[in-house]
């Protein structure tokens, strides 16, 4: 570092501002086309959104108070009363989300039975066959890019009212989620034991048994486990379309207006959500510790 | 070198023997590996009987199942072509404006939240727990939510996204702002810099490239739940799904479905390519 900065001649100071406002004066015509582009999207799709801005503003004071509405009478001197009144169904409400946890691990162990069996076949390091490979990725694909609730609605029709369909969307949905998860994990495993195991004379049932599954159990057990914590979030929702578990009761009230009845069953469904989670984030971590953050 | 020679040397069985730690288990360890498999079936028995899901119920269902599957051939837009486009595009406007909306309002929010940044910890505690809140309660919830309030329409799901996504983006934009470095607003403040500029000039260009990725990951992710929540009435290609599904029209199920698909795929590629021309590189997703 000099001591004293030399000072520019004129000229040159000149021709480095002109540089400089040149390149700010780029940028900022590139940031304003984005703007503008970003406006004519905006306008476009409020148009077709129905966007009206005076409705909101006519309703706003009907989603205030509805959020009012919901929340409970609690009383200081009658405690007790009032929240067993809030909670006049705990029971019921109890039993429900019991089934919908239990919808979820149907759902979560159906998923994982079919990619487990499935992603060796489709990861590219171990895959026998290309055209069976890349079958299973599309199936995969396919799986986890279809709604769950769409798969809700059509097995609903199928199977009938309850847990069965519930299971199965949401089992079909984890097919596809898991099973891109494993191939990702299988591929990026050690490739020196599936060669042992090969040069041994075993075969891809051996290679997958000896080599490549002690490798990636952790991680195939951490995503599991984090797939059970959405599940469980998404069990609560297939419900709605008569899927099973306390999405229908929670779609009653939210649509009958019973108000405390939502709030009450929002609250327990937050509950649940959050306990499953801190349990299976503790298994998460001590399973995989490197690999608990995906 | 020494130990091998001197192993294969020996008679097997003191090898055996002498290494015999090294290859029994112990009993802690085979007792979880017997005990996990039979917990998890013993769970999975207990939800098929609790459940009472009986597999006599699932014959027929299957073969009903192989019979829809049969009418979605050949995939026909039943004359609704335009309709179905449409609502198409109300369901990719659902999603534009409601990841807008979302970001624009978790921003603050996220300032408020994040440690570094946030003006009093008390309000940074509130402005958590209502983030943890907001993010507790599904899309869909919050759809029906505001189908009750502002009526059946696009605009009761875009109010549902906009407000769903708040709290997730808060919380991720709030952690992206954490994890910056404090040279760049130190500076600035002590050349005389507010703290608001701070924020403007050593902040943001540290964050910005990091947000614009998430939001462009949600918008793609709206995409998709978009789709759905027509369901509950919040307008876009849910409603007709549904609709289609509940009068058995099949052939039109698997048009929306093969239209909703060719969307997503084509959304993913747009916003996947602004993705990294904005971030430059691919970001692991967390």
């Amino acid at each position: 570092m000099a001591s004293g900065l030399p000072a520019l001649p004129e000229q040159r100071l000149d021709q480095l501002l002109a540089h400089y406002r040149r390149d700010v004066a780029r940028r900022q015509l590139r940031s304003l086309a984005m703007v503008a582009c970003l406006a004519v999207l905006v306008v476009l799709a409020g148009r077709s959104g129905e966007v009206e801005p005076g409705k909101l503003l006519q309703h706003l004071s009907g989603l205030t108070s509805y959020f009012g509405r919901i929340m409970p009478t609690l009383r200081a001197d009658h405690l007790t009363g009032d929240i067993t009144e809030w909670y006049w169904n705990f029971f019921g409400w109890l039993k429900l989300l019991f089934d919908t946890v239990l919808i979820a691990y149907l759902a979560t162990f159906t998923g994982m039975a079919g990619a487990a069996i499935l992603a060796w076949l489709a990861a590219a390091n171990l895959a026998p066959n290309g055209v069976v490979r890349w079958l299973i990725k599309r199936l995969f694909e396919f799986c986890r890019t279809v709604p769950d609730l769409v798969f809700a609605l059509l097995f609903v029709s199928a199977f009938g009212l309850g847990p069965l369909a519930g299971v199965l969307a949401i089992g079909i949905h984890s097919f596809g989620t898991l099973g891109k998860l494993y191939v990702e994990a299988i591929e990026n495993i050690d490739m020196n034991p599936v060669e042992s195991v090969h040069s041994a004379g075993g075969r891809f049932v051996d290679a997958v048994r000896f080599a490549a599954l002690p490798q990636v159990l952790p991680n195939l057990a951490s995503y599991t486990l984090l797939r059970f914590e959405i599940n469980v979030r998404a069990s609560s929702i297939v419900g709605f379309v008569g899927a099973g578990g306390i999405g229908q009761e929670l779609f009653v009230a939210i649509r009958k207006f019973y108000y405390t009845d939502v709030s009450a069953i929002l609250l327990m469904i937050i509950a649940t959500v959050s306990i499953i989670d801190l349990l299976t984030e503790r298994i998460r971590h001590r399973l995989a510790p490197a690999a608990s953050v995906g | 070198m020494n130990t091998r020679h001197a192993i294969l040397g020996s008679d097997p069985a003191a090898v055996l023997a002498q290494y015999r730690t090294l290859i029994t288990k112990r009993w802690q360890q085979r007792a979880a590996e017997i005990g996990g498999p039979v917990a998890v079936a013993g769970v999975l028995a207990f939800s098929i009987w609790w459940l009472d899901i009986s597999f006599g119920q699932s014959e027929p269902g299957l073969a009903a199942l192989l019979k829809f599957i049969g009418l979605m051939f050949p995939p026909s837009t039943g004359g609704h072509l335009q309709l179905f486009l449409k609502a198409m595009a109300e369901t990719l406007s659902i999603a534009l404006l409601g990841t807008l909306v979302a970001s624009v309002l978790a921003m603050p929010l996220a300032l408020l939240a994040a440690k570094n940044t946030s003006p009093n910890n008390l309000l940074r505690f509130l402005v958590r727990r209502l983030l943890d809140v907001i993010r507790g309660i599904d899309t869909l919830i919050w759809a029906l939510v505001f189908v009750g309030v502002v009526g059946l329409g696009p605009f009761a799901g875009i109010l549902a996204i906009a407000v769903a996504d708040t709290g997730a983006l808060g919380k991720l934009f709030s952690e992206a702002i954490e994890a910056t470095r404090a040279r760049e607003r130190e500076s600035i403040v002590a050349s005389g810099g507010t703290a608001l500029m701070g924020v403007r000039f050593g902040l943001m260009p540290q964050v910005l490239p990091i947000i614009a990725g998430q939001v462009f990951y949600f918008f793609e992710s709206n995409t998709r739940s978009a789709t759905i929540i027509g369901i509950v009435g919040a307008g876009g290609i849910g409603l007709q799904l549904s609709e289609q599904i509940r009068t058995f029209d099949f052939d039109q199920v698997a048009f929306i479905v093969l239209l909703i698909l060719g969307a997503v795929a084509a959304i993913d590629w747009i916003s996947g390519k602004l993705r990294f021309a904005i971030i430059g590189r691919r970001q692991p997703w967390t």
